[in-house]
């Protein structure tokens, strides 16, 4: 049985996605930006596209932006925002456990002389609303907080936060990174005072090389990529069309199906988490109840490196994650569980396992039986 | 007779030619005559080395856009371009192989009369030196005795055509900075510059041998130096999963690829050696596991050696670079083996091995930050100064287990053939 539990890096693609997207490449491969025949075929693709993303959020067409990603998105929010708004201030706000993609950004934004308030967590990987007040200034032009962190699976109070910072300056932008969160939750950002929104197109069973920035209609943005104005001149270069209508079949086949699909998640969390519980020396991080992300789970195994885990589970076909893939290949601690006060000796032996539509309880048992068989022997071999 | 050069630092050399020959403007060199320095002192078995290194160049040139012919005439191999083709990859590529000691761009002109020869001279000389203030010495060779003038006329003659046409240039014939080389053959060959190859001697001429390769700097550096001297490697890697990864072993082909750079295919052994240091780890003091690991290790790939017809093992260990690699370990390893054991490395600083390992393009690799098959289980301080009576006691523990396991490990090898580019 082949077990993929690594579902916040990447998930499998749909076969109806595949399906549509591979007619678009061979059949209606026009560029959506060409006068003829072809190209309107194309271009509505994108209109489709558009008009699902948009309901979907409840917002207007003309406010989605297509991008290579989740992380060209965060780009784009943030520089794009920074460097439109920067005679209003000069300072960001953001967290300690961003993704690499708003993290970096922010530290080169640092160099260019923005200052940058990084917000703490508590144990559970959340920030404090109390720290978010104190920290915004006179001088503070973006907020910019994740929905769902990639790593313990954490929400943060994203709501609150929208109300809070617009209560205190409307003009303050807020942008939410909703890549891991998308898919699992209805964000509604006109609701919930977003002005920004970042999504991926791989997390949710689309493809990869796509996402798309929401950006309400009065943000004051600069892009930052140049080329022929597609997208309104926010977003230059020929607009991605099978990919991107391949993201929104995907959408609307994830949400077609939601809440019936994160009530099985929560199930399979549950069970996991209770399953797991049963080894000796195992801390579970981050929220394991409801108040948590459906398909993320944290556990760090005392005494079993998890470069190791990751490796005896994936002779056994079972693909999970040490920290998160995006920083796996960096072999440093993960900055998201030194900020939640991890402990030491548990930094290095933490796995993350996340779920998807495919997961099945038959799976998550299998998991669980292969833990409890190679954990102790696992542990009778460590560095003396 | 060998003659002076400029090869031995043309980078620094004030001398060196722009680039004018490869970008832009069409190449003015369409033959390569390649030089070689040990092969040239070998007695009555030369002919061996030069067909083989014949062999090696036409290896190397088969990587270049453009057909060629390698001819041997006269002790000397000559590249001759048959086509259009790019002088940098085909510069780079003849420098990966073993046995050349220089690369010299030459000019290959028909026999049209003295007249047509010095305006080509002037020519060459103008192209090639864009600073004329320099001294130099007309070299010519008369291979064609029908030629009219000898070489002695010839030297006197073109040495004045050029101060002529340059009177910047000086005349040394002692220790002139450009030797202007000209050979008058069926042809007529022109060449003042060598680039320096990399010495050694053709891959093939000298036997095989199994190189032990894990992930790190030193392994592929010792590989690239048993090459030179005209070795056939085979090499052995051990993996240990799940305690190294896909990626580690990845990393291994990565490395062996680029040696083949230089020493031609590479089979790969891939033996997989947990059950083995588990065992270990179990039964042996913790502080010799690696010690005992390592005499396995030598062990097993003496035993692939034997079976590959490899008539050695290449290891990249250093005199004291680490606590297996002091005398008295290497003397523990080595005791296992019947086979000779070559350490290149033995006398190399780790500076030294870096550079050799980034000269080889091997260093970015080996840094990548996988767990290679030691780390999980060293100790914290490991024995240093080992007693061969005392490890060979604590092996006696592993005794009835560890035979079955060396064989099963063995009956695991996975050979890859590891080629640079697609040949």
């Amino acid at each position: 049985m082949e077990v993929y539990l690594d579902n916040s890096a990447t998930t499998r693609c749909f076969d109806e996605v595949a399906a549509l997207m591979a007619q678009i490449m061979c059949e209606d491969y026009g560029n959506s930006s060409s006068l003829h025949r072809k190209g309107v075929q194309a271009e509505k693709y994108i209109r489709y596209a558009k008009d699902v993303i948009a309901r979907n959020l409840k917002v207007n067409e003309k406010e989605i932006f297509f991008t290579s990603g989740g992380t060209e998105a965060d780009n784009l929010a943030i520089r794009g925002c920074a460097h439109a708004n920067c005679r209003s201030g000069r300072h960001l706000i953001t967290t300690q456990i961003e993704h690499p993609a708003v993290l970096q950004t922010m530290k080169h934004l640092e160099e260019e002389g923005f200052r940058v308030t990084y917000l703490p967590v508590d144990k559970k990987g959340c920030i404090r609303l109390e720290d978010l007040e104190r920290a915004v200034t006179g001088e503070t032009i973006l907020v910019s907080i994740m929905h769902t962190n990639n790593e313990v699976g954490s929400l943060q109070p994203v709501a609150e936060a929208g109300a809070l910072i617009k209560r205190m300056d409307p003009r303050i932008l807020f942008h939410v990174d909703a890549v891991q969160g998308y898919g699992k939750f209805r964000i509604y950002p006109k609701r919930l005072k977003i002005d920004l929104l970042s999504v991926s197109g791989h997390k949710i069973h689309g493809p990869k090389g796509v996402g798309f920035l929401y950006i309400d209609e009065k943000v004051k943005i600069k892009p930052i990529i140049f080329g022929g104005g597609q997208q309104n001149g926010i977003r230059s270069g020929t607009e991605n069309v099978p990919a991107a209508a391949g993201l929104a079949r995907a959408i609307e086949m994830v949400y077609g199906n939601l809440d019936q699909e994160v009530e099985r998640l929560y199930q399979m969390k549950k069970a996991f988490v209770e399953g797991v519980g049963k080894i000796d020396n195992v801390v579970v991080n981050g929220h394991c109840d409801g108040t948590g992300a459906p398909h993320v789970v944290s556990v760090s195994f005392r005494g079993v490196r998890s470069e190791v885990l990751l490796h005896a589970l994936e002779e056994k076909d079972i693909y999970v994650s040490a920290g998160s893939a995006c920083s796996a290949r960096k072999p440093q601690p993960s900055a998201t569980l030194k900020a939640m006060g991890i402990e030491q000796g548990l930094l290095g032996s933490t796995i993350r396992f996340s779920f998807s539509v495919f997961t099945t309880m038959e799976e998550i048992n299998y998991t669980l039986q292969t833990l409890y068989d190679i954990i102790p022997m696992l542990r009778k071999y460590t560095r003396r | 007779m060998a003659v002076p050069c400029l090869g031995w630092q043309l980078e620094k050399a004030v001398h060196w030619p722009g680039e004018w020959f490869t970008r832009g403007r069409e190449c003015m060199f369409n033959v390569f005559l390649i030089k070689y320095a040990e092969i040239g002192v070998k007695g009555k078995n030369k002919y061996l080395f030069e067909e083989a290194l014949a062999v090696q160049v036409k290896y190397a040139l088969k990587r270049c856009e453009g057909t060629f012919k390698v001819t041997r005439t006269d002790g000397r191999i000559y590249v001759h371009a048959l086509s259009e083709f790019d002088y940098e990859e085909t510069v780079d590529n003849l420098k990966t192989v073993f046995g050349i000691s220089g690369i010299c761009p030459v000019i290959y002109a028909e026999d049209e009369g003295f007249e047509k020869l010095s305006r080509t001279v002037v020519e060459y000389v103008d192209k090639v030196y864009e600073d004329k203030h320099f001294t130099f010495k007309v070299h010519a060779r008369r291979a064609r005795k029908n030629y009219p003038m000898s070489s002695m006329e010839l030297n006197r003659e073109l040495g004045g055509v050029l101060l002529a046409a340059f009177p910047e240039m000086k005349v040394d014939v002692h220790q002139p900075e450009a030797m202007l080389h000209v050979e008058i053959r069926e042809k007529i060959y022109i060449y003042s510059m060598e680039i320096p190859g990399p010495g050694g001697m053709p891959v093939g001429s000298n036997g095989k041998a199994m190189l032990l390769l894990s992930g790190g700097i030193d392994s592929p550096a010792a590989g690239y130096m048993i090459a030179k001297r005209g070795v056939k490697i085979d090499a052995v890697y051990f993996h240990a999963p799940p305690y190294t990864s896909d990626r580690a072993k990845q990393k291994v082909v990565d490395l062996a690829k680029q040696i083949s750079r230089y020493a031609g295919p590479v089979y790969l052994h891939v033996i997989n050696f947990t059950e083995i240091q588990l065992l270990i780890y179990e039964k042996c003091p913790h502080e010799e596991l690696t010690i005992i690991m390592r005499r396995y290790m030598m062990r097993i790939a003496e035993r692939l050696a034997k079976e590959n017809g490899c008539l050695g093992l290449a290891t990249g260990e250093s005199i004291g670079q680490v606590a297996s690699q002091t005398v008295q370990s290497l003397a523990v390893t080595n005791e296992v083996c019947t086979l000779p054991v070559f350490r290149p490395l033995v006398g190399f600083d780790k500076m030294e091995i870096v550079d050799v390992a980034e000269k080889i393009g091997t260093y970015e690799t080996s840094i990548l930050p996988y767990e290679d098959c030691c780390t999980i289980f060293v100790a914290k301080h490991p024995v240093t100064k080992p007693n061969l009576n005392v490890i060979k006691r604590h092996e006696q523990n592993l005794e009835g287990k560890i035979e079955g396991l060396v064989e099963q490990a063995i009956a695991t090898d996975q050979v890859e053939i590891v080629r640079w580019g697609n040949l």
